[in-house]
């Protein structure tokens, strides 16, 4: 096939411009955290820091991805299967954490939990009662609840839309021949949303695996508190060449998980078109 | 009259559980989101009018807001010139490595932002794969606001991409059949009947990159530098510097000023939507 001059100039541009701002990155990474050799990548992955941040992080990310996804599935069934006032204020509002700087997120758990924050004499008398110390800023509690703000509107918007395309007659049917809601949910509208919800589930792991600015306000002890992302930031901000090279040997790890999100995502997208037609 | 509105109430909750599922939304919303954001409203509006002003204007403030804001502003404007060429590519055009190329688009979301960052400073710093020509011609990169609009390019490009994407999917060719019919060359077509098709798109793209440029922390911290000197200290790394020095009267006052700014970027984006859906209705 012949192309015109203005199509082979766009695509040029468009490949050159992918290559270099995306693709080169991504191979600078993992030719960085290799530098040093496979013992020492191992080595890098392995240290007693890493593995206490890995597993804040899992666990930090488990627990936002119950929580979102719960939202995402109720606040996507109240939107799109009835009709209220105030319907679109509430879309929007559910995005605010999307257009948020995520250091705003960190001080806004600061100023309700912290020292300073309102909440604080409260969660105080619930220590002394329940005879435990429970911290919330600069501890574990503050690492989750600043995950889950940043990654709350993904599932959430990744259904919506699908969900709203599919409109309800289906459900309303059932209900009509007297389908519990229970029912309706796992027979009907569960179906028509699996692989967007697969999506969501995907992003919302992505991302609650990667955040790094919220955390890092709320966060300040490293091999406690910190996560992947902090511990990256750390070696990398220590400027000796060995650890720089051990950031990005950490970092390869949150890349190999990019490049899974990404292909997993092409796969799903594959497959709901082929389910559309 | 009346009984056709209460039929029509009637046959809308047909369904099941609306009154669970919106209960627990909002009070998801409430707990999680807007009460840990009304504690930073609460706190900065203590402070009076003079004062917070004082704070917001104090030099080193005001300079990371110029430097955040036309960072954000020239990425963006990057972002809707590629952001429209690569849509154009991948909705009108066949070739090997699409699909690839489609996929790739997603990677500044799913790539971690300090990882992210990490990256483009080095490899746009004086010795690094990219900056090392650059650096020869006497062009600094990394640490200067070049480096900070660059790392805002790759958090937004995505932004720009899937905002043009699906409304230039969608796009009627009768038009343009009318148009090529009717004499118009293809630049007339594209300035005269596509352009204004996808202005919305366009816009939306653009407050998104925006926006998130405009908050963004990760990405950018190695690559900027943060020097107070060379003015490359974004809004975030100040706001995260008033934290660490427990100063959280500036910290509040920064962010409420920054959710202002935020707030009045998503709302235009809204209107922008609104009018769209109203005018393809």
């Amino acid at each position: 096939m012949k192309r015109s001059k203005t199509e082979r100039t766009l695509i040029t541009i468009s490949v050159l411009f992918i290559v270099v701002m995306l693709v080169i990155p991504l191979i600078s990474v993992v030719y960085n955290s290799l530098q040093r050799g496979f013992a020492f990548y191992v080595e890098s992955l392995t240290t007693d820091y890493v593995i206490s941040a890995l597993e804040v992080t899992l666990l930090a990310t488990i627990i936002a991805l119950v929580v979102n996804t719960f939202f995402g599935i109720t606040a996507a069934w109240a939107i799109t299967k009835f009709d209220f006032p105030g319907k679109h204020i509430m879309t929007t509002l559910v995005d605010i954490p999307f257009s948020i700087s995520p250091v705003i997120a960190g001080l806004a758990f600061i100023m309700t939990f912290g020292r300073m924050g309102w909440a604080m004499p409260y969660i105080d008398e619930l220590s002394e009662w329940l005879g435990t110390d429970i911290q919330i800023v600069f501890a574990i509690p503050g690492v989750i609840l600043a995950t889950i703000f940043v990654t709350f509107p993904f599932v959430f918007r990744e259904i919506m839309p699908v969900l709203s395309a599919s409109g309800r007659d289906e459900e309303e049917a059932a209900a009509l021949m007297g389908a519990s809601g229970w029912t309706i949910f796992f027979k009907i509208t569960l179906p028509q949303m699996k692989w967007a919800l697969l999506y969501g589930v995907i992003l919302c792991t992505a991302r609650a695996l990667g955040e790094f600015g919220a955390v890092s306000a709320l966060s300040k002890t490293r091999g406690e508190t910190f996560t992947l992302p902090l511990e990256i930031d750390a070696l990398y901000q220590s400027g000796m060449a060995d650890s720089i090279t051990a950031a990005f040997s950490v970092s390869s790890l949150l890349v190999i998980l990019a490049v899974i999100v990404l292909l997993l995502r092409t796969f799903i997208e594959y497959k709901a078109k082929k389910n559309s037609i | 009259m009346r009984t056709w509105f209460h039929r029509q109430q009637h046959t809308s909750r047909v369904i099941p559980g609306f009154g669970l599922t919106m209960g627990i939304s909002v009070t998801m919303m409430s707990l999680l989101v807007f009460i840990p954001l009304a504690s930073v409203l609460a706190y900065s509006l203590q402070l009076d009018a003079k004062d917070f002003l004082k704070l917001i204007t104090n030099d080193g403030i005001r300079n990371s807001f110029v430097t955040s804001i036309s960072c954000s502003l020239i990425a963006a404007l990057i972002n809707c010139v590629f952001g429209l060429i690569l849509a154009w590519v991948l909705v009108r055009y066949e070739f090997t490595g699409k699909k690839l190329l489609n996929g790739l688009i997603e990677l500044p979301f799913a790539l971690p932002t300090a990882v992210a960052g990490i990256t483009l400073s080095k490899l746009y710093a004086d010795t690094g794969w990219l900056g090392a020509p650059f650096a020869q011609a006497g062009l600094a990169i990394a640490y200067t606001k070049i480096g900070l609009t660059i790392a805002l390019i790759f958090v937004g490009i995505p932004y720009a991409v899937r905002s043009i994407q699906p409304v230039l999917e969608k796009l009627d060719p009768s038009y343009e059949e009318a148009g090529n019919m009717l004499g118009a060359g293809s630049l007339t077509i594209f300035r005269r009947i596509i352009l204004p098709e996808l202005r919305p798109a366009i816009l939306t793209g653009f407050g998104l990159a925006f926006a998130r440029g405009l908050g963004e922390y990760g990405s950018v911290i190695y690559i900027a530098g943060n020097s107070a000197k060379n003015q490359t200290q974004v809004v975030s790394y100040v706001i995260m510097q008033k934290l660490n020095y427990v100063d959280y009267a500036s910290a509040t006052a920064i962010a409420l000023a920054m959710l202002i700014i935020a707030f009045a970027v998503l709302f235009a984006i809204n209107v922008i939507q609104i009018r769209q859906a109203a005018r393809t209705v």
